[in-house]
């Protein structure tokens, strides 16, 4: 049977229903943003113009925001798998034709998307409140490198790493809560390079933003092949090794 | 393992070939299993199953818990790969390639319904109906609700619902896809007696309409009550037939007579009636093992008024589905204490 993307849509518009109807979710999708929107925005407008002092000032804000696609598909993807066993329903998912890279996929994408939409907003806000309020200087700074390249080209890659990461510690967790606790720390070891970058420490360019961009997607390929092959039907179903 | 103790019924796999699938059709089976077995490590689930199910028969698995009744469900549904033998499941070979074309033609529907409680009863279903990728979604989805009467709680979140209608709510969702074989595993377990009652009203009304049922419980009434045929099942296959055959294989025929007060020599008495077997004394009368009850009772009674006895009652005894299986698992129990 060929894969089905009717099939990954019928899991991604479940997904996306229960969402809307979870609190922790909706709390999780709204605080994070929340959180990291308002510490940039302050620091930025309240900035110093000297070169080297807004350089790392303007690295650490959009550093912030991209803690948003890290930690908002972690907390949600760990739950993915060991959530759907905890409440039972994953025996009666997984007794449907569905085939287990069609599973995978749509609960990828059902934490991808909405995180994707959430940075970016959360960024393009960022931006507005920038040009409204900011010294002219500081916006013509955030322009001026490959910060915007940067925060456009690792949000999604990020966010992958966290995805792939939380449903591997889902798949093999039997715990929700430590399975949300893990996936998070799971998810923050690229960070750290995008972090040297924004801080300076790694003198930051095009060429290498792309370079480590590849690298990063790379490894989400990987991940993604990784998660498929833990993705055991007999040992989710009866908590057994064959 | 112990080797499993000789059963006083027929070698189950010969019972099976000998018996008809229900629609009358033969060698075409919804389930055929041969020698199936499952280990998990050194324990063994089930082992050297082999049985046919017939299209449109309401097939009952029986065993204590722990007997593999889940497990051989699940691998009969792929989600468990089994150690070693074969099956053909829904007209396919049970194997791990086949697993999503097995699984579009059959529904299982686990103990615990499995539903998404923040989800409205058409949204759960409309879940499924995307997996299955059925046409005339809303149409199906209709029929499944009006199939387990629950039409008028369709925009009802499943949180909201009792444990017996969420139990329908999976029923309709196991429906959805037309399936070849439904298998339900324990589909009463928890439920209150009202709602045991509209799911076996619901197990009836699709019996008749030829939907194929294999049905796991522990639950006996249930299962004489439903199925056409039981298998009962301890890790091995024990027995298998139909439950009023069973009852006669395992059981000699017998009469039991009430007497106001005991027989001063029943052992002449008795002895003296040539379709009487054997005889033993109860606390109300007497139970005698006849070789035809229809022909011994008039001549038991005939006896009876020669002595002037005074009789209460002689009857046919009845042995129950529940007293072949708990005979069967003694038997099991007395084999391993051996």
């Amino acid at each position: 049977m060929s894969f089905s993307w009717t099939r990954v849509g019928a899991i991604m518009h479940k997904e996306l229903r229960d969402y809307r109807r979870n609190r922790f979710v909706i709390g999780t999708m709204a605080a994070v943003p929340a959180l990291f929107i308002i510490l940039p925005t302050i620091q930025l407008i309240a900035a110093n113009t000297t070169s080297r002092a807004l350089s790392l000032r303007i690295g650490l804000s959009l550093l912030y925001m991209l803690v948003i696609p890290v930690t908002m598909p972690s907390v949600v993807c760990a739950y993915s798998v060991v959530g759907e066993r905890e409440q039972g329903t994953l025996e009666p998912i997984l007794s449907t034709p569905i085939q287990r890279e069609e599973f995978l996929i749509a609960k990828a994408l059902a934490a991808f998307a909405p995180t994707l939409v959430i940075a970016y907003v959360v960024f393009g806000v960022f931006l507005g409140i920038a040009a409204l309020f900011a010294h002219p200087a500081i916006v013509s700074a955030i322009y001026a490198g490959s910060h915007v390249m940067v925060q456009l080209l690792f949000t999604p890659l990020l966010a992958g790493w966290a995805i792939w990461v939380g449903i591997a510690v889902s798949t093999r967790s039997t715990d929700v809560r430590v399975a949300q606790q893990l996936s998070v720390l799971g998810s923050v070891p690229p960070l750290i390079i995008v972090a040297l970058m924004s801080l300076n420490v790694i003198s930051e360019s095009t060429e290498l933003a792309v370079g480590l961009a590849a690298a990063l997607l790379a490894f989400d390929l990987l991940a993604w092949r990784a998660v498929a092959q833990m993705f055991d039907r007999e040992r989710l179903v009866t908590g057994r090794r064959r | 393992m112990t080797a499993p103790p000789a059963s006083q019924g027929p070698n189950p796999t010969e019972s099976v070939s000998a018996l008809p699938s229900v629609d009358g059709s033969k060698g075409d089976c919804a389930l055929g299993v041969d020698q199936l077995t499952k280990h998990f490590g050194d324990r063994v689930a089930f082992d050297h199953l082999s049985f046919e199910v017939g299209y449109g028969e309401v097939f009952g698995f029986l065993g204590p818990n722990g007997a593999g009744k889940t497990t051989a469900v699940r691998t009969l549904g792929t989600l468990i790969a089994p150690t070693s033998g074969s099956a053909v499941v829904a007209g396919i070979p049970l194997t791990l390639k086949n697993g999503s074309e097995i699984r579009s033609r059959i529904s299982m529907m686990p103990e615990s319904p499995g539903l998404y409680l923040r989800l409205t009863v058409t949204e759960n279903l409309l879940c499924f109906a995307g997996l299955y990728e059925l046409d005339d979604v809303r149409k199906r989805i209709d029929r499944a609700l009006r199939a387990v009467n629950l039409q008028d709680r369709a925009r009802d979140q499943c949180g909201s619902l009792s444990k017996g209608l969420r139990q329908r709510v999976a029923l309709a969702r196991a429906l959805l896809n037309d399936p070849a074989v439904l298998f339900l595993d324990e589909p009463t377990s928890g439920l209150d007696p009202v709602a045991t009652r509209e799911v076996h009203d619901l197990i009836n009304s699709l019996r008749s309409q030829g939907v194929t049922i294999f049905l796991t419980t522990h639950r006996l009434e249930e299962a004489e009550r439903l199925c056409d045929r039981v298998a009962i099942l301890n890790t091995t296959l024990r027995l298998i037939g139909r439950p009023a055959d069973l009852r006669q294989q395992l059981f000699r025929r017998s009469l039991d007579v009430r007497l106001r007060s005991p027989l001063d020599d029943p052992g002449v008495l008795f002895g003296a009636v040539g379709e009487v077997e054997g005889w033993e004394q109860t606390p109300s009368g007497y139970t005698l093992t006849v070789t035809d009850p229809d022909l011994a009772a008039p001549a038991v009674i005939r006896a009876l008024v020669r002595v002037d006895a005074d009789v209460l009652s002689i009857v046919e005894s009845h042995h129950s589905l529940e007293d072949v299986y708990l005979e069967l698992i003694d038997e099991d129990v007395e084999a391993k204490r051996r």
